[in-house]
């Protein structure tokens, strides 16, 4: 008898596998779009509006041409004549690539120059002489909406307003009755600030255009390099099968590297006109004031309680503020994401959610920073509103969420805005959360410290995020349905190489990706190689962001190693000479149901499909899988946060994390946690100090890492992680779920409801995010909400 | 950095200073033209080749461009070129010899101290900095000592237990 397989052993589902990629970016040898130099290679440098909005009076680049070294300069005049001044944005809108009439943020950009060196190039675009004439500016829905308010979009037609969309959802009549039935109603109004997803590394491309073979190569900074094919297809007006995008090593995206940024087209003109390859790598200020921010959303919302603690119905409204372009890269259906996702924890009968995007002369492009678009807001507001509601009714908060939330025997669930959540132990995974944090314990402690004048504070947040869109009846960006791909191609040795059509940027597909193939196969992990971002080489699939990797992509590798194993299943019949209906499958062998002891093993089915196949079947053992999911995939959170703050100085400090995830299978536990820590850091970070504001002007505060602050190794604190819930996905093929985000999701409304927790006595209801120490003071010292982003002071 | 420039037919061209320069990396001595403006952060990636250090801020705060000058950790966005000179500089691919990673490679590896990998090398330097100078940190005093570094995927608690881990490991070599 062979011994089965130690699927563990062999790096297959469940094994804490250590990861192939870190192999080169240890050494220092990774590929990242800036490491890359082609022969002959240009630079590009764009220059950028040092004003929010303003006319356009003259450009004058003559100064920039006599700089020796300098190629080209590009402006928006000239872009126009090729058609290229303005493009399409993935929600319908269009938006400047070099402005022509007006600029309409502070950041936009005006002109490039391409030169010899990065060098010349900024010093070529410091003698390019452009003079404006200041437009009065809007920075917030309020101003936008303001009688008299200047139309920022005076370039379309039929915008007589500041108003994108108005979109709304839910039963607007039904919502009514049961707030007229309530016992008590829970009022809050919330602001989530504009925040940047700010990856360490920048966006940046190197277009290379080869005028012989008529191809453009572009590598660029993507986490959807199909998409971006597509785009530049539409948008250049080249032939997609002569574009080839790669996306290399990518120094984290979180949503950032969705987009089409102006960068991106202007280094493809260039290298048309040019015909030399034209690297652009952005600096850290540009990509902080020019690129998809996230968030930056007003709420004003409702609960409809009885007096027992069930809620009978939700009311949400909610302001958008998208920048000067509507470019938000979401699917195209919802207006504002699936904001609607808002209370699916949550069992109610009824909601109603109405929502209105404006435009500002703010950067655009609203992202979904490690979300499924807009979840984090929906998650926040969600349960700050619980929280605010539990407090109303005086309920505890661990009871009030326990008493409404879905039951395991609810599932699958229709949530009062209409997605079906598949699965979860939403109670148990509470439980977990409360044992770990020591609730009763704390709450006594609280108690006690508060007579002594210490100020502690418990927050709870649950989440529940619908991730990996499609399914493609709901789900499309400008139409193209939101499926993926897998290609398994098994070598005659055994080995393998597995392609997707989706992007890694530090979520671990080489590694994860080969054990899912591993668990279908028996192959060790360490056999199959994983290879994505190049469209020439990989299956059309709709890239990596909203938790989509491992839902869609990797469903779709499960299922193209099914495929291989039916087929290798009638070579192991044939290799048996059996029937097939009399083989077995085991991990990696196929063996003989009467006598298990005869066998062949997968490797052994490879070498057949290229030596030794039955009559005529087909030769090779190779397959694409394109995975359309039935529906999206839920996982479900609980974080709880306890904080003691200073009274004397608003300061808090975090004194325990305790994240209970259940995201269904784990393919690789080592990797789940890491991106779970990851996420929470981003939510002590949002709730803490990471925040995008601007002043009257338009000028924008965030502009560089002095600025706008993100956390360090120091402040930021330690986690303790539980994975004892485990609701394996109902219609995943290996029952799994996203994880990326969660905690990013569920994570920042804890921080904040343990310090509203800290503050109780103050019969403050609100502290709008960021949770800076002297707002957390005033608030405590005044006893008064401090809503909004930060003001700023002007200049003068 | 040498540059072939369109000879603009005037005199702009004798115009660019260029100062020469000796520094030694990861061992190896060089010789290099530079202009004085040159940051060393773009003489270590462009001039000599070596891309594992990275520019990820400009501002000096992100610690992804960490090398190390004479043994001290220095962001190498934030130094001339041609401060450098006469100056030894060590940088990632300078940790690993042909047949062994150094002990924090593979502690990076081991407890899952990096994801996109960006942040790494930066990390790593500044790490070694450390270790050098103190063989037996506690967590706090590696937190510290990496607080000039950000990472945005990890969350630094498999970072500091990375550090750590090739502490040990150091210590149990040289013990």
């Amino acid at each position: 008898m062979t011994q089965a397989l130690d699927e563990i052993k062999i790096g297959g589902l469940g094994a804490s596998r250590k990861r192939v990629e870190d192999n080169r970016f240890i050494r220092g040898k990774g590929n990242y779009t800036d490491d890359i130099v082609l022969p002959g290679m240009l630079h590009m440098e764009i220059l950028r509006s040092p004003l929010a909005h303003a006319r356009i009076t003259s450009i004058d680049t003559s100064k920039a041409w006599q700089i020796p070294g300098v190629h080209l300069v590009l402006t928006g005049e000239m872009m126009a004549t090729r058609n290229l001044a303005w493009m399409p944005t993935l929600s319908y809108d269009t938006q400047a690539v070099l402005a022509t009439d007006k600029v309409r943020f502070q950041g936009q950009e005006v002109a490039c120059v391409i030169a010899d060196d990065p060098y010349i190039a900024k010093d070529a675009c410091e003698a390019i002489d452009v003079e404006y004439e200041p437009l009065p500016v809007i920075v917030n829905p309020e101003q936008a909406v303001a009688e008299g308010a200047p139309v920022i979009r005076d370039d379309k037609e039929n915008q007589a307003d500041n108003v994108i969309y108005r979109w709304e959802v839910g039963d607007a009549d039904g919502t009514e009755r049961a707030f007229a039935q309530a016992d008590k109603v829970s009022k809050l109004k919330l602001h989530y600030p504009r925040s940047h997803p700010s990856p360490i590394e920048c966006c940046g491309s190197i277009a290379d255009f080869n005028r012989a073979t008529s191809k453009l190569t572009v590598y660029m900074t993507t986490q959807a390099p199909h998409i971006i094919r597509a785009a530049v297809a539409l948008v250049a007006e080249l032939p997609e099968h002569m574009i080839r995008i790669i996306s290399p090593d990518i120094g984290g995206g979180f949503g950032n590297k969705v987009p089409v940024y102006p960068g991106y087209v202007c280094s493809i003109l260039a290298s048309i006109l040019l015909e030399r390859p034209v690297k652009w790598i952005e600096d850290k200020t540009g990509n902080l004031i020019s690129t998809g921010f996230a968030r930056d959303i007003y709420l004003d919302g409702e609960v409809a309680m009885r007096n027992d603690g069930k809620i009978l119905a939700v009311r949400m409204h909610c302001d958008a503020d998208h920048g000067a372009f509507f470019s938000d890269a979401q699917p195209s259906k919802f207006k504002i994401g699936l904001l609607h996702s808002a209370f699916a924890s949550y069992d109610i009968p009824v909601g109603h959610i109405t929502a209105r995007g404006t435009y500002s002369n703010k950067a655009p492009g609203g992202v979904a920073y490690r979300c499924s678009f807009r979840v984090t807001e929906a998650m926040f507001f969600q349960e700050r509103m619980i929280q605010a509601a539990a407090n109303d009714l005086g309920m505890d908060q661990a009871e009030f969420r326990r008493s409404n939330f879905v039951r395991d025997d609810q599932f699958p669930h229709r949530t009062p805005f209409g997605f079906l959540t598949d699965s979860g132990q939403y109670a148990k995974c509470l439980d977990v959360g409360l044992r770990a944090v020591g609730y009763e314990d704390f709450r006594r402690q609280q108690q006690e410290a508060r007579a002594r004048g210490r100020l502690l504070g418990l927050g709870i947040s649950t989440m529940t995020e619908p991730l990996g869109a499609g399914n493609s009846r709901e789900y499309d960006i400008l139409g193209i349905k939101m499926f993926d791909s897998a290609e398994l191609k098994v070598h005659l040795t055994g080995k393998a190489i597995v392609r997707t059509g989706a992007r890694t940027q530090g979520q671990g597909h080489e590694t994860t990706w080969a054990q899912i193939v591993s668990h279908e196969l028996g192959i060790p992990a360490d056999d199959i190689t994983v290879e994505e971002g190049d469209t020439d080489t990989a299956p059309f699939g709709m890239g990596t962001y909203a938790s989509r990797s491992t839902p869609v992509a990797g469903a779709a590798v499960a299922m193209v190693a099914r495929k291989i194993r039916a087929k290798a299943r009638k070579l192991a019949a044939h290799l048996l000479e059996v029937s097939e209906e009399d083989v077995e499958w085991e991990l990696g062998r196929f063996y003989v149901r009467s006598a298990p002891s005869r066998g062949v093993t997968i490797q052994e089915c490879a070498i057949a499909a290229y030596s030794n196949m039955p009559d005529g079947m087909e030769p090779g053992l190779e397959n694409t899988a394109y995975y359309d999911p039935p529906n999206l995939t839920w996982p479900f959170a609980v974080y709880i946060v306890t904080v003691e703050v200073d009274p004397e100085t608003g300061v808090w400090d975090v004194l325990n994390i305790v994240a209970v995830d259940d995201c269904g299978v784990r393919i690789n536990p080592m990797i789940v946690e890491g991106q779970i820590m990851g996420g929470l850091t981003e939510a002590y970070a949002v709730a803490n100090m990471q925040f995008i504001t601007f002043d009257a002007e338009g000028n924008c505060v965030g502009s560089n890492y002095m600025d706008y602050l993100l956390p360090t190794a120091w402040e930021t604190p330690g986690f303790e992680l539980h994975s004892e819930v485990v609701t394996p996905c109902p219609h995943h093929p290996i029952g799994a779920k996203g994880i990326g985000e969660c905690a990013a999701v569920g994570g920042p409304a804890a921080f904040v409801n343990a310090v509203m927790d800290a503050i109780s006595d103050t019969g403050v209801r609100n502290i709008d995010m960021p949770l800076l120490p002297d707002r957390v003071w005033e608030a405590l010292t005044y006893h008064r909400d401090i809503s909004g982003a930060p003001p700023v002071r002007a200049d003068d | 950095m040498t540059i072939v420039y369109d000879d603009p037919g005037d005199e702009a061209t004798a115009e660019v200073p260029v100062r020469r320069i000796r520094f030694t990396i990861n061992g190896a001595k060089k010789v290099a033209e530079v202009e004085p403006r040159l940051l060393l952060s773009h003489l270590i990636r462009r001039g000599v080749g070596l891309t594992g250090t990275h520019m990820g801020c400009d501002t000096t705060n992100c610690g992804a461009c960490t090398v190390l000058v004479d043994g001290t950790a220095v962001k190498s966005c934030t130094m001339l070129a041609v401060q450098a000179d006469g100056h030894e500089i060590e940088t990632v691919e300078g940790l690993a010899t042909a047949s062994e990673l150094h002990p924090l490679q593979e502690g990076f590896k081991e407890e899952h101290g990096l994801q996109c990998g960006f942040c790494t090398p930066g990390m790593m330097m500044a790490a070694k900095a450390l270790l050098d100078a103190n063989p037996d940190p506690t967590e706090e005093e590696v937190r510290w000592a990496l607080s000039g570094n950000l990472c945005r995927c990890t969350g630094y608690q498999n970072i500091v237990k990375s550090v750590l881990w090739a502490a040990e490991k150091l210590r149990s070599a040289s013990g």
